[in-house]
This record gives structure tokens, C-alpha cells and sequence, in this order.
């Protein structure tokens, strides 16, 4: 055994380890579901957009490819479940199952368009590719339902528990599951010698290649897993509003996600969550005081957020709460 | 005979008008010590370029251990054992030197498909971390983010990075560069205990260094090799001093 050794494993590994902030994070979100299950329909909201601004962040936050085309998948995925279900194929598994798959193909098929250019380039690009589809979508009614939507009835989840409606308890568990089993994957690969690989092709690509890493087959690897995740967060909000309409495709919807995970911070994951919960709960209470104004706030959160740097302004409200209430919040979790 | 490690074939570059790298053709015996010198714009860069694939060549080939790799991608050539170190520092400034090696050496294992697995769990990786580490004085910070090491330390976590590749072959561009005096000592040793079975090119304006690494050294000027050979014919050679060292330079 050499002096350092069990250090330097140790080093590699730290971001494995599950730390209590993260056990508590979970925990108060299923008491939450189980809690107010008045809000359940707001709840599964958070919880799906969540799993929608997760897939974003494997893109954004691991390798630094920006997107406002991410809804493409979101409408591919959410089709794909509802169309299956319409057909009589209404296990919710399968359309889970289906929609990541058909993210995904899209999203591998997609992908090699990102390699050239800038940001800029990247974010034109993706906002075609969802442009497009929404067309075809739109074009392609006799498929879709076209702009009446698709409506459709699901069966029981593994057999045994019913969704059942919106507003039910059920669909926000449903949720809650998926995301809580996709977060968990995202969390391996984000560990994983892969995921190291996307940190250092989004910190420095050239030196990426020096080190003998193929940085296109990278970033389109993470790419078809990104589109399939919304895939799967589309066919999860198909099933458990049992519609699929065509502004999932819309433009508002791939610049909602990415406001969403700018708000909670890119690349460590929980943002996507807590930027989804923030977005969403923001949005129900301002539209319930000043219906018209309340992207007013959003945006000014965005303003001031992505100008102070959300580090400081984490500090600034920590350092509040704690003048607020000097006993109760020492030294939280470091998330 | 065996193979050359690293030869140039006829290699010409051409950006619109300018010829930046004409008809260069030279070999790199199995470990040796060879240095490449020339005046500013010479066309050193572009030739590191060519060679490691970063830019493909207009005419020629570039050969690895005998065989022809001028279609081979930057990151394919790296696999077959060629790296290389750069001029201006390129490292990945949030990830800590553990992390960077690390992962450099998990992608030489196991070509960073796998991402089931999690990082850090393989002893033999870490065993050649520290390694890695104690032979360039990184043990201190090694867990720190690299934007937090001295400018001296960068430098040296540059050559243990391409180290970390097992190359057969290394490009070292102007690895002094910008390292103060009294920091120079490190890289110089870091260089006198690079592997012998390494073949090393190294590009460097520092004369001093140059004269003490290399056993062979090369003259670029104008995009075309002037002359080659042992360093004090090449201090002696009337041609390099009217180019490039002047007359009151080393020898």
C-alpha cells in the first residue's frame, strides 16, 4: 500500500457517496407528495418538468451543449406513450419504456448535428430540429389528433396500481418514482469514468482529445441519453394527464427548462428539481395574485441570478434565515 | 533496423497564400532526445499540429512506429501511443490533478465507454496516480482545483497529463514557457526523468534547456528544416546562427 493511495481512491470516489443533504432532499419530497395531496396535480407537475430539466442538465450541465430544442423529445416521447396507449397498449412501463427509446433514436439521430459551430450554432440548430417536429406533429394528424390533441385512457402501473386522474395522488407517486430511479442512473453516470470524460470535454475539448478521448462520440453518447430521458419525461406527462398535445413542441417549453435549470444550477443534478419546484410554484402563486405579471418575476429572478451569480445569492439567503433564525440552521446542507 | 517511433514524410501545409509548413521530412528514433528550434513563425506549432492530427496536411504522411496514421483522428493517433503537451497551459481548471490524471488514465484502460462503473474504484488506477504524482511534485495539491496551482505546478501537471497516456511518443511544446526562474529547475528535472523509452521532440525557445535535454536538434525556419544535427554542430553551423541564434547566442 502506498502513503497515498486510499486518499487519492478516496478523492475519485467522494462525489459517489450519498451525503445526508441528499437523503433528507428525498425524504422531504416524498412527505411532500403524501402531505398536501390537495396539490397533487402541482406536485407532478414539479416532478415531471423536473425529470424534463434533468434530461437537460446530462447535456448542459455534464458536457456544456446548450440546446432550446428539447421539447422536440418531450413531444416525441409524450406521442410515442400516447399513440401506444390509444392502440390499446396501455401498460405504463411500455410507454415509458417507448418514449425514452424514441427520444433517444431521435436524439442519437439529431445529434451529429451539434458537433460544428458555436453556441450560438447549437442553439439554432436545436431550435429547428423542435420547429420541425412540431410541424410534423401538427402536419401528421390522422397520427397525432393533430391540434385537438390525443386523448387516451392508461392501464395500471405494473398491473397493480391505477393512475388514475389528474389531480390524483397516484400520478404524482408514479412520478415520483421515475424521476427518483432516472435521477439515481444519472447520478451513476455522472460518477462514472464516462461522466469524468464529459467534465473534461465541456472544461477543455482539446485537451479532451489529447488525452485520447473522442469528444464527438462523447457528446453524442450523452446527447441520445439526454433525449432520452425527455423522452421518458414526455410519455410520463402524457400518462398521467392522459393527453398529448401539440404544444409540447413549443418554443416556450424548451426556454421554460432551461430558465428552470438555471434557476436551481446546472451540473450537479438537483437543480433541474429544485429549479422545476421554484419555476412551478413561483408561477401558481404570482398567477393566483397578479395573473398577467408573473413572468415579471421570473424574469427578474433570472435577471439577478444569472448577474450575482447563484452562489452569493445562496450565501445572501442562508446568511438571512440564519439572522432570522439563529438557532434553527446550522450550517445546512451543502447541496 | 527497427522502425522509426515518429517519422515525417514530404509534409506540406497551406493556408490560402502561405506556405506554413514546406516539404518536412524527418525521423525520430525510439527514444530519443531530440529538440526542434526555430525563430518565431517558423512554423513550429503548425508542424506539432500535423503531427498529432489537429490539422490534416495538405501533402505527406506522418508515420507511427512504421505505420501511416496521417487519416487517424487527434484522439486514434493518442491511443496508438502519441501525445503531447501544449505551449499555453490546457488543463480542465475545475477538476483537481487526482481527477485529470485519473481520468487519463482510465480512458487509456478502458477507452471511458464503461459508465456503469464508478471512479476510483480500481486500485491499479490510483497506485499509478500517486506514482504519477510523486514524480512530478503534485502530492501537496493534488486535490485541489487545478486553477488553484501555481503557474509552475500547471505546467508541470501538463506533462504528467500526457505522461499518463504511456506514450511512446511526446511532443513537448515550450514546456518552460512563462515558468519563472526560480520554477524553471522543476520542469528541468521533470524532463531529465521523463522514460527513456520515450521518444521526445521537444519545441522550446529556452537555449539552455534545449542545449542540455537533446542529444539531436532540429532548425525550422520558413515552414522548411534547415539543417539537423548533434547540438554543438548545430551552435557551430554558420546558417542557424545567421537565422536564429545570433551572434552572441549559446556555443
Amino acid at each position: 500500500m502506498r502513503p497515498h493511495e486510499q486518499r487519492i481512491a478516496q478523492h475519485l470516489h467522494r462525489r459517489a457517496r450519498w451525503r445526508w443533504s441528499e437523503i433528507a432532499f428525498w425524504i422531504a419530497v416524498v412527505v411532500i407528495v403524501f402531505v398536501i395531496p390537495s396539490r397533487a396535480s402541482l406536485i407532478n407537475e414539479i416532478l415531471v418538468n423536473g425529470l424534463f430539466a434533468l434530461s437537460l442538465d446530462l447535456i448542459l450541465g455534464l458536457a456544456g451543449v446548450v440546446s432550446l430544442g428539447h421539447a422536440a423529445f418531450l413531444g416525441v416521447g409524450a406521442y410515442a406513450a400516447g399513440i401506444l396507449a390509444a392502440q390499446g397498449l396501455d401498460d405504463p412501463t411500455l410507454g415509458l419504456l417507448v418514449g425514452g427509446l424514441f427520444g433517444g433514436v431521435l436524439g442519437l439521430v439529431t445529434a451529429p448535428l451539434l458537433l460544428r459551430g458555436s453556441d450560438l450554432t447549437r442553439l439554432m440548430v436545436t431550435l429547428g430540429v423542435s420547429l420541425m417536429f412540431g410541424e410534423i406533429a401538427n402536419r401528421a394528424s390522422w397520427l397525432t389528433g393533430g391540434a385537438d390533441g390525443l386523448e387516451f385512457t392508461m392501464g395500471k402501473v405494473l398491473g397493480l396500481f391505477p393512475i388514475g386522474f389528474t389531480g390524483q395522488r397516484n400520478a404524482a407517486l408514479y412520478s415520483l418514482v421515475v424521476l427518483f430511479v432516472l435521477f439515481v442512473l444519472a447520478r451513476r453516470i455522472r460518477q462514472s469514468p464516462f461522466g469524468l470524460s464529459l467534465t473534461a470535454v465541456r472544461e477543455n475539448r482539446l485537451r479532451a482529445g489529447a488525452l485520447g478521448i473522442a469528444t464527438h462520440r462523447r457528446i453524442i453518447g450523452v446527447y441520445a441519453i439526454s433525449a432520452a430521458y425527455a423522452g421518458v419525461a414526455g410519455a410520463l406527462l402524457a400518462q398521467t394527464t392522459a393527453i398529448a398535445s401539440l404544444d409540447l413542441f413549443d418554443f416556450h417549453r424548451s426556454a421554460d427548462v432551461m430558465l428552470m435549470l438555471i434557476i436551481g444550477g446546472a451540473g450537479y443534478l438537483y437543480g433541474g428539481i429544485i429549479g422545476a419546484a421554484l419555476f412551478v410554484v413561483l408561477r401558481d402563486f404570482i398567477a393566483s395574485a397578479t395573473p398577467q405579471y408573473w413572468e415579471f418575476w421570473i424574469g427578474l429572478l433570472l435577471v439577478v441570478l444569472v448577474l450575482t451569480g447563484r452562489d452569493r445569492v445562496s450565501a445572501l439567503v442562508l446568511r438571512a434565515a440564519r439572522t432570522i433564525m439563529p438557532n434553527s440552521l446550522k450550517q445546512g446542507g451543502s447541496a | 533496423m527497427t522502425a522509426p517511433a515518429l517519422e515525417a514524410r514530404g509534409l506540406v501545409r497551406q493556408f490560402g497564400g502561405l506556405l506554413a509548413t514546406d516539404d518536412v521530412s524527418f525521423q525520430l528514433a525510439p527514444g530519443a532526445r531530440q529538440a526542434l528550434i526555430g525563430p518565431n513563425g517558423a512554423g513550429k506549432t503548425t508542424l506539432i499540429n500535423l503531427l498529432t492530427g489537429v490539422i490534416k496536411p495538405s501533402q505527406g504522411a506522418v508515420l507511427l512506429d512504421g505505420e501511416d496514421i496521417t487519416a487517424l483522428a487527434s484522439y486514434d493517433r493518442v491511443r496508438r501511443g502519441l501525445a503531447r503537451t501544449f505551449q499555453i497551459n490546457q488543463l480542465f481548471p475545475d477538476m483537481s490533478p487526482i481527477e485529470s490524471i485519473g481520468l487519463a488514465i482510465s480512458e487509456r484502460h478502458h477507452g471511458g465507454a464503461d459508465f456503469w462503473r464508478v471512479a476510483g474504484g480500481r486500485r491499479d488506477i490510483a497506485e499509478e496516480v500517486e506514482e504519477l504524482l510523486t514524480t512530478f511534485g503534485l502530492i501537496d495539491r493534488m486535490d485541489e482545483p487545478t486553477r488553484f496551482l501555481p503557474y509552475g505546478k500547471q505546467r508541470l501537471l501538463e506533462i504528467a497529463l500526457a505522461l499518463a497516456c504511456k506514450p511512446r511518443v511526446l511532443l513537448l511544446d515550450e514546456p518552460a514557457a512563462g515558468v519563472p526562474e526560480d520554477e524553471r529547475h522543476d520542469i528541468l528535472r521533470a524532463l531529465a526523468a521523463l522514460p527513456g523509452d520515450v521518444a521526445i521532440l521537444l519545441i522550446e525557445h529556452d537555449m539552455d534547456l534545449v542545449f542540455n535535454f537533446a542529444t539531436r536538434i532540429s532548425v525550422l525556419v520558413a515552414g522548411r528544416l534547415l539543417c539537423e544535427g548533434a547540438p554543438k554542430d548545430i551552435a557551430q553551423d554558420p546558417r542557424v546562427r545567421a537565422v536564429y541564434l545570433g551572434e552572441d547566442a549559446h556555443g
